[in-house]
């Protein structure tokens, strides 16, 4: 219970850490409106005020459409073989085994790599189409010709290197959940005549509702961004993403203006999309 | 409908002998209490009952089919757990309806039997609510209700009202006796609350260490225990144990004077609750001795007291505990 006076000083001790947090969110993100509405290109001197054109332009770019629609395929194929997988391997990580710790710490690992360097592995040892373990295996069952994956497939081998990244992350969370779910729950459903389905069905996935929808959420903010896996691979031409276009704005037109304008479009999305599937999510698997 | 009989039955966890063998005849329509300390195997000895866990030798039998080997969902018993183990997502409705879901009854026969179960327990008020929104002794009852819809041969309480409150608890005794009497099931019921034991039970079993040390109405175990343990398990307050705890008396089996008896003593403190004084007496040589008096006692703290032991309901242990006839 909270007399008005420790409210009060409440308030004044929340100040000092408020005013700079808000201070690191908005001055960014103020910056980058003010730019969004300038004429701003390094390659020419000509500034000034041109309203909404940058948007203009940004939304008419030809590659807009094709890396819209990339982003939203690689977030959502990534969301649905992360939390898929992720809830099998919690289920199978949490079954007693010999080395279940050390299985456990291994499932981790991909999380802890960098992304530029799990990328790189990925391109040059495993999907590489001369040299890459897919190449050697496809060659073993004699194929002539390996599939060259970032030429054939580039969204398809990006989905996979980011989806190997996160599985771990999803895995986890959902792990730590499922080893929250009462022991009495399972007996229960036993006495009451419940399968392994069943079980799974109407006890485990509900209580998994919620840590799913958490996961898809963080999993989301950060999908969005991804960028790392697209530049070191090279696919931006083909599975570029909406901050790849705001990167190639800003590296190869020099266009400041229009790539600030962009990074709007995106957070405006970003904010969007997660809104929406949070609400789907929490809502269909509640019940 | 509703015999219950193990035989022989043993359970081992890795090295550790929780049960060494148990030989138990539970007859149709009798309320069993086992009882015993923490850790003495009557939750395990339930579950092996239940078929949550598997015997690691011997054999269960019901109505007089062996179901050794039979899952928990086909024994036909039912189980009430210590958390109540209620599903938290699914409504009272859906809680009370699952074991008939899983059984693929057709939809209006379950609503029926919710509906049933629901009057019969106050909570037709209560069917569209989830768990979380319910008080400690309504979730006590929705487990009863998700019991009584399949209509099991036995029902298995596992402490059921170790999470309530004193007032609730008592409440909910009756109830489940009243619950008892009006189904004329089966059941059996886990405890350690001596309390419960003996206000419950049509026979109480007492466990100690795994082993079923006596079985017997609640007076059989009073009045003539067989060892050491149920002598100072039942009862309350407890048995008093001298002489090397090879003689048991009763606080309620002392007669009082304050001026002659046999064993003298000094009263170190009295509790007076009004219906009963219970005296906590230094004997001197003999140790502490608890007396019972009847009502209202003269005796506060610091008087002399003299105490006379009934001849005839004093207990004679040997050296193992047992007790000597």
């Amino acid at each position: 219970m909270a007399t008005t006076h420790s409210q009060r000083l409440g308030r004044w001790v929340l100040a000092p850490s408020l005013a700079v947090l808000s201070g690191w969110a908005f001055v960014p993100l103020v910056i980058a409106i003010y730019f969004s509405f300038l004429r701003y290109n390094l390659q020419s001197d000509n500034t000034g005020w041109i309203g909404l054109n940058n948007f203009y332009y940004f939304f008419t770019d030809p590659y807009f459409l094709k890396n819209l629609i990339n982003t939203v395929l690689l977030v959502s194929f990534t969301l649905a073989t992360t939390v898929i997988g992720g809830v099998f391997l919690a289920l199978l990580l949490d079954q007693p085994f010999w080395g279940r710790g050390v299985v456990r710490i291994l499932m981790i690992s991909p999380f802890f790599i960098m992304p530029t360097v799990s990328s790189l592995v990925w391109k040059n040892l495993i999907m590489h189409p001369v040299f890459g373990l897919f190449a050697a295996i496809q060659t073993y069952f004699g194929v002539l010709q390996p599939l060259d994956w970032f030429a054939s497939a580039p969204l398809l081998s990006v989905t996979i290197i980011v989806s190997w990244q996160w599985l771990p992350y999803a895995t986890l969370i959902l792990l730590t959940a499922l080893q929250s779910l009462d022991e009495e729950q399972k007996d229960a459903s036993e006495m009451d005549g419940a399968g392994p389905i069943a079980y799974f069905r109407y006890i485990v996935l509900p209580h998994l509702a919620r840590p799913i929808a958490v996961v898809v959420l963080i999993e989301t903010i950060f999908l969005l961004n991804i960028f790392a896996e697209i530049k070191v691979t090279s696919a931006g031409g083909f599975a570029g993403n909406l901050t790849y276009l705001v990167f190639s704005d800003l590296n190869d037109s020099n266009d400041i203006g229009e790539a600030a304008a962009g990074g709007l479009v995106a957070v405006v999305l970003a904010n969007l999309i997660s809104y929406f599937l949070v609400r789907v999510v929490g809502k269909n698997l509640e019940a | 409908m509703g015999t219950i009989r193990l035989n022989q039955v043993r359970k081992v966890f890795g090295d550790t002998i929780v049960i060494p063998g148990a030989d138990l005849e539970i007859n149709e329509g009798e309320f069993i209490v086992f009882v015993g300390p923490s850790g003495c195997g009557k939750s395990t000895l339930l579950r092996l009952i239940a078929g949550l866990e598997d015997v690691t030798s011997g054999t269960i039998s019901i109505n007089g089919t062996d179901v050794t080997d039979v899952p928990p969902a086909e024994r036909r018993l039912a189980m009430v757990f210590q958390s109540y183990a209620l599903y938290p997502h699914m409504s009272v409705r859906d809680n009370i309806a699952f074991p008939l879901k899983m059984a693929k009854l057709p939809q209006e026969k379950i609503n029926k039997a919710v509906q049933l179960a629901a009057a019969k327990l106050n909570l037709t008020d209560y069917l569209d609510r989830k768990p979380r929104q319910l008080s400690g002794g309504q979730r006590q009852r929705v487990a009863i209700g998700r019991a009584i819809v399949r209509e099991p041969t036995a029902f298995l309480f596992d402490e059921p009202l170790s999470n309530l409150d004193a007032a609730l608890r008592v409440n909910m005794r009756v109830e489940i006796m009243q619950m008892h009497k009006d189904m004329k099931a089966t059941m059996i019921y886990v405890t350690h609350d001596q309390v419960e034991a003996m206000t419950m039970a049509d026979r109480i079993v007492v466990l100690n260490q795994g082993k079923i040390e006596q079985v017997g109405s609640p007076l059989d175990l009073y009045n003539k225990p067989n060892s050491r343990f149920v002598a100072g398990f039942i009862g309350s307050p407890k048995m008093n144990l001298l002489e090397n705890e090879t003689l048991g008396v009763r606080p309620e089996h002392i007669a009082l004077s304050d001026t002659a008896g046999e064993w003298h003593g000094t009263v170190k403190f009295a509790e007076h609750l009004g219906s009963d004084t219970f005296l906590h007496v230094d004997g001197g040589s003999r140790g502490n001795i608890t007396v019972r008096a009847v009502g209202e006692s003269s005796f506060y703290a610091g008087d002399q007291i003299w105490m006379t032991p009934d001849k005839d309901r004093i207990h004679r242990f040997n050296q193992e505990g047992r007790v000597i006839r």
